[in-house]
């Protein structure tokens, strides 16, 4: 006898419940209201009625709100684009005229600090040539190498400290220790160790990206939810099941931001190392700046330290920027831009 | 914390055929060691009957979460023994606790996952149990696209995916506006007639507690003890607002009261 009341309170609830997040049941109003919308735009649209009708026949019926907002899709998509380059483009053009007005000041002379417009076509020749791409490959395929052995390391010594309370304790200071030494100051050892070769460059790179790396993962897998972590305990995710079904997806932004920081650190020691490491047989982009510096060739210098701050800010907004906006977004954590 | 008892229950309020769901037998739990020792909970000893739906209130501080972490076994008792029929009870939070990397369905996928179901069979549990609280539209939402209340049923729906004879609920709908409550209130009594779950609700709220619980158990604060129990012989379904419920929630409240002043 009560079961039936109840079905019934139920169903009472349905549609009050449903109707909270205003998604998909809202749009099949509005479409349903569409029925009754169609006929009126389509007479207004007195200019072309025959197009219209061509368009209500192939496209069925749309109610002046989706059509209009259909319509201002294309050029909507474009101002977004034009609403997030623009400013970049301009920062970039006061930065070149900021240069270039230095230049004029006549502070230094052209042959020491060349103009942008110089430099820029420096650029454009190198690139042509192919020396650009040839340097490019070489670094960037030692900043992946570096990179992924960080990578490897870094987060297998984060989960043992991550696990291991005394090891934490023992070496948490240590960590931080790494991570905020210089890594310059590792050469003259790396270069004692492995003479100059690819190792040197190699294990500076990683002794300046894995602490980051180990570092971003142990404050991330703090700031995870203990709420979380006992809800899946509860359900029975113990140990390992633990860290890789909750720990570690909780922690993930604040990883990605250990990540990005890595990769910071990476990249400074690998331009440091190509400076002060110099395989003749390799046309770094490191080795294209010294031997731009000792044959006192300015645009050359100049253009290749632009490819460095390119090559940076690529990988930063492609690779980090993407990832972390796309784990924001999944979790509602983008802020409302009006 | 093994599966079947062997006898009857000690309570003398459950009659001694009817199986036991949940017994705790002088249960003592203190944090910290020494002279700054506190006992958060003191010999508490009660059984809940197999399909039981038993409310537990009492004011903060009377160890209700303490008690609840004890018998979802995240802890262990100073002294005393938690029996608990079938495996690991499933255990709802005020806050909803999903992952909001996953999606709605994988959420409530979580626990049969764990349990190490295939992929198959989890998805037809979860719609069935994401028909169960009536959200299978929001299966593919995330959590964050969800309203409170949408999201304490996703948790509901979880919970029960556990298949745990027992289900412990820590004040589940406290932060929830009063309709809403109504709302679940209802779909949550229905859900537990169709599934002969056995219940155990910790609220602050005496009428909710009167509203939902076939029995009431009432705690006493620092330490928490158990002061009295009240068994709720209402017919169902009740209505929160009801003169009989307001009634007897105020003798619950007045003891409440008395308890707290006794304390203090």
């Amino acid at each position: 006898m009560p079961q039936r009341e109840l079905a019934g309170d139920a169903s009472h609830a349905r549609p009050h419940l449903h109707a909270l997040p205003g998604g998909e049941d809202g749009g099949r109003d509005k479409s349903s209201d569409g029925h009754v919308l169609i006929d009126m735009p389509e007479r207004q649209d007195a200019e072309d009625p025959l197009r219209a009708g061509l368009r209500a026949a192939v496209e069925g019926p749309t109610s002046t709100a989706e059509r209009e907002a259909a319509g201002g899709v294309k050029p909507g998509r474009g101002r977004a684009l034009w609403a997030a380059a623009w400013p970049k483009l301009a920062a970039v053009a006061l930065a070149l005229a900021l240069w270039e007005l230095v230049v004029l000041s006549g502070w230094r002379p052209e042959y020491v600090l060349p103009g942008p417009g110089a430099v820029l076509a420096r650029l454009w020749t190198d690139l042509l040539a192919g020396d650009i791409g040839v340097a490019a490959a070489i670094t960037m395929k030692r900043a992946l190498l570096g990179y992924a052995i960080a990578l490897v390391t870094g987060v297998g010594l984060g989960l043992v400290l991550a696990r291991v309370k005394v090891l934490r304790t023992a070496a948490g200071s240590l960590l931080t220790g790494l991570q905020t030494m210089p890594s310059v100051a590792w050469f003259p050892l790396a270069i004692l160790l492995f003479q100059l070769s690819e190792a040197a460059i190699l294990a500076v790179v990683v002794l300046g990206a894995a602490p980051s790396i180990a570092i971003g993962l142990l404050t991330s897998t703090d700031q995870v939810p203990p709420l979380l972590v006992r809800a899946g305990k509860v359900m029975g995710a113990r140990g390992l099941a633990l860290y890789r079904h909750i720990i570690i997806p909780a922690a993930l932004p604040g990883f990605v931001a250990g990540l990005k920081q890595g990769w910071a650190f990476a990249w400074r020691s690998l331009m440091a190392g190509e400076l002060l490491v110099i395989i003749g047989h390799a046309p770094s982009i490191g080795v294209r700046l010294q031997f731009s510096r000792e044959l006192s060739d300015a645009e050359g210098l100049l253009a290749w330290m632009l490819v460095v701050m390119a090559l940076g800010v690529l990988v930063d907004g492609l690779v980090f920027g993407a990832l972390e906006r796309k784990i924001r977004e999944g979790r509602g954590l983008t802020a409302e831009h009006a | 914390m093994s599966a079947a008892l062997p006898h009857a229950p000690l309570s003398l309020l459950s009659p001694s055929s009817t199986p036991v769901a949940l017994r705790l037998d002088g249960v003592t739990k203190r944090h910290g060691a020494g002279g700054d020792a506190v006992v958060a909970l003191d010999t508490m000893s009660f059984t809940v009957k197999k399909g039981e739906f038993v409310c537990v209130v009492g004011a903060s501080g009377c160890g209700k979460s303490t008690m609840l972490n004890l018998v979802a076994g995240l802890d262990t008792p100073s002294a005393g023994k938690v029996t608990v029929a079938g495996e690991r009870p499933a255990l709802m939070f005020q806050e909803s606790a999903l992952f909001p990397w996953l999606s709605v369905e994988e959420n409530v996928a979580f626990p049969l996952q764990m349990q190490g179901l295939s992929r198959k069979a989890r998805a037809a549990r979860v719609a069935e149990l994401l028909r169960l609280v009536h959200l299978e539209k929001f299966a593919h939402r995330r959590p964050h696209e969800l309203s409170g209340g949408m999201k304490q049923r996703v948790a509901l729906a979880r919970a029960l995916a556990q298949q745990a004879e027992l289900l412990l609920m820590d004040e589940p709908f406290a932060a929830l506006d009063a309709m809403m409550r109504d709302h679940l209130h209802s779909e949550l009594e229905a859900l537990w007639q169709k599934t002969g779950l056995t219940v155990v609700f910790v609220t602050h709220n005496v009428r909710e507690a009167v509203r939902l619980g076939d029995r009431v158990l009432l705690l006493s604060s620092r330490p928490g003890r158990l002061v009295a129990e009240y068994q709720v012989d209402l017919d169902r379904p009740r209505r929160i607002e009801s003169p009989e419920v307001a009634r007897m929630a105020r003798t619950i409240t007045d003891r409440l009261l008395e308890a707290a002043r006794a304390a203090a």
